[in-house]
């Protein structure tokens, strides 16, 4: 089993990254794109001992505790 | 008054901060190692600069689980004086201990340079030897400086006069050229509620000395120096 989480900055978060990233992929000749937003993705190898719901548990935590910044950054948990 | 300087893997201004409370302040100091704990000798501890666990995951997200940290937030909870520079203040930014959150600058590159912030308030164990609407050219050296919080908190702040310094030009005027990373409303410091603990990205402990081209720096020790013997005569 495996939890996934990933992070991304709050809307309104300036992310000077994202547009740097924006400029660059529109030097290469993509058009129509409104915004890049980078992000943090995580992935968490469980060894087998948790079930799914103590699992989701043990992910949020960690993404809210330490993975993400609950001022700038919002997470979402998968498991699968 | 003893002061504690704290050494994380990875910091690198420790030795500045040391240099400074030995030789400008004049007081004994101590380094302490991230995994000490007992903080009862001091009176006040500086996290320094530098990059604390190779600023990981981000800026300060690390150091805040290492084992002196749990102890600062008691020191601080019990009235001690905090003192976060530079990568100091991004770790009381994410231990909780200041509100908001530093992230990249605006404009993307490490910044190093010698910048002018503005005293905005006197009112704090590390202002009060200062004037308010002086301007001090301090030295700046971060990539993540970039002060973000909500508008809930920097109402707050304001209100509270807990903005300590802002970015500014050499004469004091706080225009969008003189932000050197974005920071909203111009902040380089702020305080807690209980005005103890102090965080700022530029590096005071880096201008104490003439040779190194400002020496503006001294006067945030000196003011810290100067509140601890006022509580000692007091106790």
């Amino acid at each position: 089993m495996k939890a996934k989480v990933y992070v991304t900055l709050k809307p309104g978060v300036l992310d000077p990254q994202g547009k740097a990233i924006q400029h660059s992929v529109e030097l290469l000749g993509f058009n129509g794109i409104a915004d890049i937003r980078q992000g943090k993705y995580f992935e968490i190898a469980l060894d087998g001992s948790l079930d799914q719901a103590s699992a989701r548990e043990a992910a949020t935590r960690m993404a809210r505790e330490v993975l993400s910044n609950p001022v700038i950054e919002d997470y979402r948990v998968e498991i699968e | 008054m003893k002061f504690g300087v704290i050494v994380f893997p990875g910091s690198n201004c420790d030795h500045d901060a040391y240099h400074v409370i030995s030789k400008h302040v004049g007081q004994p100091v101590d380094f302490i190692w991230h995994r000490d704990t007992d903080l009862s000798s001091y009176d006040a501890v500086i996290i320094p600069g530098g990059f604390s666990y190779g600023d990981y995951l981000r800026a300060g997200a690390l150091a805040r689980f290492s084992p002196v940290m749990n102890s600062v937030k008691e020191f601080a909870a019990r009235g001690g004086f905090v003192l976060g520079i530079c990568n100091g203040f991004q770790i009381l930014c994410e231990a909780g201990l200041l509100p908001g959150a530093l992230i990249r600058n605006r404009d993307l590159h490490f910044i190093c340079e010698h910048v002018h912030v503005r005293v905005e308030t006197t009112e704090t164990p590390f202002t009060n030897q200062l004037m308010i609407g002086s301007v001090l050219r301090l030295p700046i050296a971060h990539a993540e400086g970039n002060y973000v919080c909500d508008d809930q908190t920097l109402e707050e702040l304001a209100r509270e006069d807990r903005i300590i310094f802002r970015y500014c030009g050499e004469g004091g005027e706080t225009t969008d050229d003189s932000n050197p990373n974005g920071s909203r409303d111009q902040i380089a410091g702020i305080c807690n509620h209980e005005r103890n603990v102090l965080g700022l990205m530029p590096h005071p402990e880096r201008a104490c000395e003439d040779l190194l081209g400002s020496a503006d720096g001294r006067d945030i020790f000196r003011s810290l120096a100067a509140t601890l013997a006022a509580h000692a005569a007091t106790f």
